[in-house]
């Protein structure tokens, strides 16, 4: 199976993978891969997005995919309006809806938006012009991420098919498993996830994977391994018992890693908590790419940015 | 004297075993008789070929909001909404603004509807005051104003020994005491029911046990108590099989559904891209929960349908999903949905129908209608089995739009609302 990349996006939003082709997914992940040559470049821009604006509004706390995003918008010379929950109007009381509204009455191009509320920028997709992408709501998605996720073992593999991903840890309150197995099980890849039955959501299997509650049995075999940080501060609030018991049973440890293929690699969204799910010996070892990921995503994020904004073909001509 | 005389309907009354081409005689807003070809000089003739005509629907499920938040709805806005949807009475929920758990309130609520003059309201107290869940309200004086019940809904009694010893003591007054089931420990933060779909939505779940628990639990203390219980709006097919088991053994116990339940699935959450409007307590069950509904409808274990009218402002609904209060509003669109559902494609005998809207309801709270028996009160919904039309939330009288249903075409439509011999509503032919 070979997937041929789409000529262009039919979409005016990135909400989530959902509602992405295979092809579309290509197309992003090949444009993605041309963007990242810019980086390398003396004076890292070009002119793609001169002239567009766009809003990043970020309503729930975020360094790495909102630093992600700016880093993009500036590559492409775009101009960009970082608004985060604590400085705007929202602690006034304004609700989501009327914000959007004053936002788009500036007329940006772009909104970028990460809300704890699932569905969030479906919302706001449906009423504004300017198209918005998903930087994570609530448990739901988070597109961007799984792009980059994807890009990252394309890059280390040559390919998505038949590559075997396991995602360990708090799959209920994770926005980034959904996409991934959105994503990867769209492209031919074989997901697996992993963790206490108290933290898998049910009916997980209808997204594209198979389901784990053995660590050892989940890692078995695997191409790719991705940890799923644990939020601490759900320690204790009977999801699971302690973070202690929860290293002893599913942190990523050299011993475990043994246990999938030789060439496996280690992945992380972040921010990761040394010695709660990744073991430092993993985290910083040879098979980790969890900072190619973070690169990754400012290119994958760059693609997404010149697509929306009609762009197709040869981006970066200057 | 005042004389309204129904032509050449078909009469459905279950009270009487009635389901024959009829005319009904009114004299002085009580059902004079019934009889084939009547004629009488002097009485203002409605001619009802084509038409169903029952005893007056009853909803026995409404939230009117009034006192407190009469910008949701009004006593007198709900009260015509119920009127535009069919229905000739209805059951009004305690939890407004003062709540309804004393005497005072359920007068207030009973003089508002007597001043509205549209369809009969039966107030539903609270069990306990302030709906706190701790201390019995003052159900007798309560009884007294004219309650037909009690209830927390909105709410659970969570605790189980003032359930126990409000089922008791209602029994005094042979009223009975209506769970909204819901374990809210269970229910946690969910917003819609826990499922493939609320784990594709990234929203959290409602899992069905948290009702399951519930009802469980109170049918055992109405069984242990030999009191009456009245299980609201059940919509998991472990509670509807667990009333259906304790009905065989004899348990007092009743129960309702809504047409939500009956009409939608979780999938609509979906379908509709995290509209509000779709958000409701109980939340919209899967097609798994949905069957087993439909069946407990059709096999009598369910006694009542009912609509949960629970109007919200147009801006509390623009909210994010996980922000925007639970609850539709139903009066208007109740008759048709459930028409649709059970009738058309169910193949409900029609008779079924109007017992569960009219006969049952009024059985289950011991109320004066239910039944076109001469001398009753004239209180006579009439439905057009064969008119078509779109559901328009702009039409509504409610003063709250929130309806999951906007848009759908529907057959089986009320055609006219007669309350006391009143002709109080007509449905406009388009």
């Amino acid at each position: 199976m070979s997937i041929k990349p789409a000529e262009r996006l039919r979409l005016k939003d990135l909400v989530g993978i959902e509602p992405l082709t295979p092809e579309e997914i290509q197309l992003i992940l090949d444009t993605a891969d041309r963007m990242r040559e810019v980086a390398e470049r003396p004076i890292k821009k070009v002119p793609a997005l001169r002239g567009k604006t766009v809003v990043n509004l970020f309503m729930e706390a975020s360094t790495r995919t909102r630093f992600s995003f700016e880093v993009a918008e500036k590559r492409l010379s775009a101009d960009s309006l970082n608004f985060s929950a604590s400085a705007s109007s929202v602690e006034k009381g304004e609700t989501l809806l009327d914000t959007a509204l004053n936002l788009e009455a500036m007329q940006p191009d772009f909104l970028v938006i990460r809300h704890k509320h699932a569905g969030a920028p479906h919302r706001l997709a449906r009423v504004l012009r300017a198209s918005v992408i998903n930087a994570g709501d609530g448990a739901h998605e988070h597109p961007t991420q799984a792009l980059l996720d994807a890009l990252t073992i394309r890059l280390r593999r040559g390919t998505l098919e038949g590559q075997v991903v396991v995602i360990v840890g708090d799959i209920e309150h994770s926005r980034v498993a959904r996409s991934d197995i959105l994503l990867l099980s769209r492209m031919g890849a074989r997901v697996r996830v992993a963790g206490p039955p108290s933290l898998i959501p049910c009916g997980i299997e209808a997204l594209g994977c198979e389901v784990h509650h053995r660590m050892e049995e989940a890692v078995a075999g695997a191409d790719v391994v991705m940890m799923l940080r644990i939020q601490l501060e759900r320690q204790g609030r009977m999801n699971f018992p302690t973070v202690r018991e929860y290293f002893d049973f599913f942190a990523l440890t050299p011993e475990r890693l043994k246990l999938a293929r030789k060439d496996c690699l280690v992945m992380h969204p972040g921010p990761i908590n040394r010695g709660v799910e990744i073991d430092s010996r993993v985290a910083d070892g040879p098979q980790s790419v969890i900072l190619e990921q973070v690169t990754n995503g400012v290119a994958v994020r760059m693609a997404v940015l010149y697509l929306l904004a009609g762009g197709h073909g040869e981006p970066i001509a200057d | 004297m005042n004389r309204l005389l129904i032509k050449h309907a078909r009469v459905v009354d279950p009270s009487q075993r009635l389901d024959d081409g009829l005319d009904v005689l009114v004299v002085d807003g009580k059902v004079e008789r019934i009889a084939e070809r009547i004629q009488d000089k002097g009485a203002e003739v409605l001619d009802a070929a084509g038409l169903i005509a029952a005893p007056g629907f009853i909803d026995v499920h409404v939230h009117l909001r009034e006192p407190g938040y009469e910008y949701k709805e009004t006593v007198a806005s709900g009260t015509a909404a119920a009127l535009a949807g069919g229905f000739t009475a209805l059951c009004c929920m305690a939890n407004t603004n003062p709540v309804n758990d004393n005497a005072a309130v359920t007068e207030f609520v009973r003089a508002r509807a007597e001043e509205a003059g549209n369809a009969r309201v039966y107030p539903i107290g609270a069990v306990s005051k302030g709906l706190a869940g701790e201390e019995l309200a003052e159900l007798g004086e309560m009884v007294r104003a004219g309650a037909v019940g009690f209830s927390d809904d909105g709410r659970p009694v969570h605790n189980a020994h003032l359930m126990r010893k409000a089922l008791e003591y209602a029994r005094m007054f042979d009223v009975p005491i209506v769970e909204h089931a819901e374990d809210l420990d269970l229910v946690s933060k969910g917003v819609m029911h826990e499922g493939a779909v609320s784990t594709r939505l990234g929203l959290k779940g409602i899992t069905a046990a948290a009702e399951d628990v519930v009802v469980a639990r109170d049918l055992i203390l109405a069984d242990s108590f030999s009191a009456r219980l009245h299980v609201a709006h059940v919509s998991t097919r472990g509670s509807i099989h667990r009333i259906r088991v304790a009905k065989g053994r004899g348990v007092p116990v009743t129960c309702e559904v809504t047409p939500h339940h009956l009409a939608l699935t979780d999938e609509a959450v979906a379908a509709t891209e995290y509209d509000t409007n779709t958000k409701m307590n109980p939340p919209l069950r899967s097609a798994d929960h949905v069957e087993a509904l439909i069946e407990a409808v059709l096999d009598g274990t369910v006694d009542c349908l009912a609509s949960d009218h629970a109007p919200h402002h147009a801006d509390e609904k623009a909210l994010e999903f996980d922000l925007a209060p639970f609850g539709i509003v139903g009066l208007e669109t109740a008759i048709p949905v459930t028409w649709d559902v059970l009738v058309r494609k169910h193949k409900m005998p029609v008779s079924r129908f109007v017992q569960l809207w009219t006969t049952n309801p009024a059985r289950v709270y011991r109320l004066p209608g239910g039944t076109l028996k001469p001398g009753s009160p004239a209180d006579i919904t009439l439905l057009d089995p064969e008119a078509r039309a779109t559901v328009s939330p702009e039409r509504f009288r409610s003063a709250s739009r929130n309806t999951p249903f906007g848009g759908m075409r529907l057959r089986g439509w009320p055609a006219a609302t007669i309350v006391g011999g009143e002709v109080r509503y007509r449905r406009e032919r388009r």
